[in-house]
């Protein structure tokens, strides 16, 4: 077997998950892209099994298994987020998410408001 | 010195002082005139002052030698500090002098200041503030004049300034009172600083402030000199000297008595006595006594002028006080110490004399302005007789006290410049000399001005009726009246002349005050000459100034030759600049630069926080990247080491 | 080229091209569906490479539970079911970092491993793997139910309306 396949697979799908964190503009696609990379993380790690020869046996798969027990809490929580944020706001856009509380509503993908919240 | 003297040299100061002391403790404010506030004042003021003239008549008849006495009271690094006290001749005469005209100010104080027909119901004359900053200065005053050493003497010299400051703002209703304050505060302060400087300049050269110890110290020329002149600097501020002027005339703007006390008979002669108690120093600086010289050719002249024009008839008599100081000035300058103090006691008698009696004119008539006044001569005949006397005595009518005195000066002048009399080049004589002289003519003709235009004519004010003013204040100009007479004539006695007599006193053992001798014409000449064109133009028309004469020169002569726009252009205005500079510096330098910190720091916070206040896909992009940048720097790292 | 790279190539393909399209359909319903057939690959290679549980547990959690929430999220966001154009922010920032991490991750594995072999291990069987889990990995283990168990209460609290913090 050679194991540089799944290695560089799991590279392009890395790599497609960063690309798709940042070009999308839907939560719900976002979530998706991250699931893209935790899976290519999945992949290296269980690959690294066969190639490492590690003190203890298949750690490689056990930590592959505890990453997809926290993809799932991650989904579970991330969705519900993304459904609360939806009830607020009726849309689910990104480009809408402030990362402060004081701007009610912030426009444009570079929203950032004035900087007198940095006072209080 | 004997226990009594020195008990009598310390209640001369001291009974001022405690009064003084003590009614400021007083409520400033009384609402009628016979509030208990206002009589326990006027109790106080006046008794604080008849206990100085007891003691100052006292040792008038105890001292005649030089007394001194003296404890230290503190040595820092080998300069010695004295609580001292100095008397001979000269102090116990012009302490009497001082005693006396306190004396009568305060008993003219309380008629003057009390609500009088032109004011107002609810006026309030703040008696015992008032009456307390008379007996505090009458106290400074002494202090100068008893104190043995030169730190005393400084501290009763500032004291001075300030009661005068304080004195000068008392009458809150008037605007241009705390202005004129403030003036003459400054304008003296600025004196005093070389006063300070040249004190100093002695103590340290000496190695002690006491005034024996300084006069018996060998000084090097330089530093004596320059001593001198700073001293100078001090007795142009405080005796109104040019170009330290300025402030007199703005500072009749305090009562009538205040004026009096302070800016004809006493503070103002300060300078003059200062001079002379430290006079052996100033022979030995030629120098400092030439500069004197041309000061005081320049003020007899400058004063003289400026009182031809004046209609403010406070105003004439503190252009004339100007004048009249210069006279005694112009005596020390030709090493003549003791016809400037003769003249010094004579004009302390006639001018406050003539002060008491303006302010009873004022009192009854409502105004200063003479264009106001006119024909008072049958309704008020004390004053207009006192006056008279006043007047001549100014003018030096023989034989008033004012011909005997002023006479001397000029004698000496003339001594100074004919004969090379005197510790000074006889060209200082000779300024001297011209000035006085043509001083008397001037003198004369404002002094017939303001007599003329006052009591003579038909009243201007033909709604008001005056009258003579009431007991007290009539009785102080009255008692005045009898020394501003007669006191010339005292010259002629070997006790008071040779009291007279201060140690380095150029013109010999026995001092000659007056001199019956055929160049008293020559200014009895120039002051009938003087009186008969004040009268001659008073003539052609009775109700007309006859200052109109002056033509295009009277309103030069009015504003004193501008000098105070020159002395606004010159100090006031950059001092004014200057001090905007620093306070723009200040504010916007150094505030600047704290509150530019913090809000510098405040924005940079801001810039930070606005930095992570990213939306959402930016945020994520710059953790993204951030993380793909790091990666590549290790694996670059990893694959380069 | 054994059979084992032959189909880890196959599945390889697959799971890219499947991963491609998520990232880049225009239907957001599709994405979901190719995210399925991505992570389905994946769970393939899992096999291939002995990984015998998790590829189980990936079709179980991920494929059964992962999925169907996001497209619950899906559908209950609302979204159209058509094409929709207005899902993609601007591109460059994206294929920047995007490109440079896959590629440099690829030529960095690339470099470290090229075309060398390795021997296929034993199978991770559930019994082997729960050996591990619960002799060597059993704190992380429990951490990690704590961590789900807060997840748990954190998604109830989030989604309810009359539990939580103070409006």
């Amino acid at each position: 077997m050679r194991p540089v396949i799944p290695y560089v697979t799991a590279a392009l799908l890395f790599g497609l998950g960063v690309y798709g964190v940042l070009r999308r503009r839907n939560a719900v696609l976002v979530l998706m892209a991250v699931e893209l990379m935790l899976n290519a993380v999945n992949l290296v790690l269980v690959t690294a099994d066969t190639t490492v020869r590690a003190a203890l046996p298949h750690s490689g798969q056990v930590f592959a298994l505890f990453v997809i027990v926290l993809a799932a809490a991650e989904i579970g929580v991330g969705l519900a987020i993304v459904l609360q944020l939806y009830r607020l706001r009726a849309s689910v856009t990104v480009d809408d998410v402030p990362l402060t509380e004081h701007e009610p509503t912030a426009t444009g993908e570079s929203a950032s408001p004035a900087p007198e919240g940095a006072t209080r | 010195m004997s226990t009594a003297t020195v008990w009598l040299a310390a209640v001369l100061p001291g009974a001022p002082l405690v009064a003084g002391l003590l009614g400021l403790l007083l409520p400033p404010a009384s609402h009628e005139d016979r509030a208990p506030a206002r009589r326990l004042a006027v109790g106080l003021g006046v008794v604080g002052a008849a206990v100085a003239l007891l003691a100052a008549l006292a040792l008038l008849l105890r001292v005649d030698g030089p007394v001194e006495a003296a404890t230290t009271w503190v040595e820092m690094g080998g300069l010695r500090v004295t609580l001292g006290l100095r008397l001979d001749g000269v102090a116990v005469l012009v302490a009497t002098a001082v005693t006396v005209v306190a004396l009568a100010v305060q008993v003219y104080s309380t008629g003057y200041l009390r609500r009088g027909p032109h004011d107002d119901v609810d006026v309030d004359h703040r008696y015992p503030p008032y009456a307390a900053q008379l007996s505090l200065f009458t106290a400074a005053m002494l202090t100068v004049v008893v104190s043995g050493d030169l730190i005393m003497l400084l501290v009763g010299w500032e004291v001075m300034g300030i009661c005068s400051y304080l004195l000068i703002a008392h009458d809150r209703r008037l605007p241009e009172a705390p202005g004129a304050a403030v003036k003459a505060f400054l304008v003296t302060r600025v004196g005093d600083v070389g006063f300070l400087l040249g004190i100093a300049l002695l103590g340290v050269g000496a190695g002690s402030f006491r005034i024996a110890d300084v006069l018996a110290h060998d000084y090097p020329t330089g530093t004596l000199t320059a001593a001198c002149l700073l001293l100078l600097a001090g007795v142009a501020g405080k005796s109104a000297q040019f170009p330290l002027h300025t402030w007199l005339p703005d500072a009749m703007a305090g009562p009538t008595p205040v004026s009096a006390l302070i800016h004809a008979a006493t503070m103002v002669a300060a300078g003059v006595y200062a001079v002379a108690r430290l006079f052996p120093l100033f022979a030995q600086a030629p120098a400092a006594l030439a500069v004197l010289g041309v000061m005081a050719a320049v003020t007899i002249l400058l004063g003289a002028f400026a009182a031809t024009a004046q209609d403010d008839i406070k105003r004439v008599l503190a252009w004339s006080t100007v004048s009249q100081i210069g006279y005694m000035t112009g005596a020390l300058a030709v090493g003549a110490p003791a016809a400037a103090l003769f003249h010094l006691l004579t004009h302390a008698a006639f001018k406050a004399l003539l002060f008491l009696a303006a302010g009873a004119v004022i009192h009854a008539v409502g105004t200063t302005l003479m264009s106001r006044m006119g024909g008072l001569r049958s309704a008020m005949p004390v004053t207009f007789w006192c006056m008279v006397v006043g007047l001549g005595a100014l003018a030096g009518v023989p034989p008033l006290s004012g011909f005997w005195s002023k006479d001397g000066v000029l004698a000496a002048a003339e001594a100074a410049a004919l004969d090379d009399a005197g510790p000074t080049a006889p060209w200082v004589g000779w300024l001297v000399w011209s000035a006085g002289l043509v001083g008397v003519a001037v003198t004369a003709w404002y002094a017939t001005r303001l007599l003329l235009r006052t009591f003579f004519g038909d009243a201007r004010m033909p709604l008001v009726r005056p009258h003579d003013p009431p007991a007290s204040l009539r009785w102080p100009v009255l008692l005045l009246a009898v020394p501003a007479a007669l006191l010339g004539l005292a010259a002629f006695a070997p006790w008071f002349a040779d009291r007279l007599r201060v140690a380095g006193d150029a013109t010999g053992e026995a001092v000659e005050l007056v001199h019956l001798a055929p160049n008293l014409i020559l200014p009895f000449l120039l002051l009938v000459a003087g009186a008969g064109v004040a009268w001659a133009g008073w003539r052609r028309d009775p109700a007309a100034d006859p200052a109109r004469f002056l033509g295009p020169l009277r309103p030069v002569f009015t504003r004193a030759f501008r000098l105070d726009d020159v002395q606004h252009a010159l100090v006031v205005r950059p001092t004014g600049a200057l001090a905007r500079a620093v306070r723009a510096g200040d504010e916007l330098g150094v505030d600047g630069l704290v509150e530019g910190t913090g809000r510098a720091a405040v924005e940079l916070g801001g810039g930070l926080a606005a930095w992570h206040r990213a939306a959402l896909p930016r945020a994520a992009a710059g953790v993204l990247a951030g993380a793909l940048l790091i990666g590549l720097a290790v694996a670059l790292i990893g694959v380069t080491s | 080229m054994t059979g084992a790279d032959v189909l880890l190539l196959a599945l390889g393909a697959v799971a890219v091209g499947a991963g491609a399209l998520v990232v880049a359909t225009r239907h957001l319903v599709r994405a979901g569906l190719w995210l399925v057939v991505c992570l389905g690959a994946l769970a393939g290679d899992y096999l291939v490479l002995t990984a015998e549980l998790v590829a189980w547990v990936q079709v179980l959690i991920y494929v059964g539970a992962v999925v169907v929430l996001l497209l619950f999220a899906v559908m209950l966001t609302r979204a159209p079911i058509g094409p929709s154009d207005d899902l993609d922010r601007p591109g460059w920032p994206a294929a920047l970092v995007g490109a440079g991490s896959g590629l440099g991750l690829a030529v960095l594995l690339v470099h470290a491993f090229r075309w060398s072999r390795v021997d296929l291990p034993a199978a991770g069987t559930a019994e082997r793997l729960g050996e591990q889990v619960f002799r060597a990995w059993v704190l992380p283990f429990e951490v990690l139910s704590v961590l789900l168990l807060a997840a748990l209460v954190g998604a109830i609290v989030l989604s309810r309306p009359d539990i939580g913090g103070r409006r």
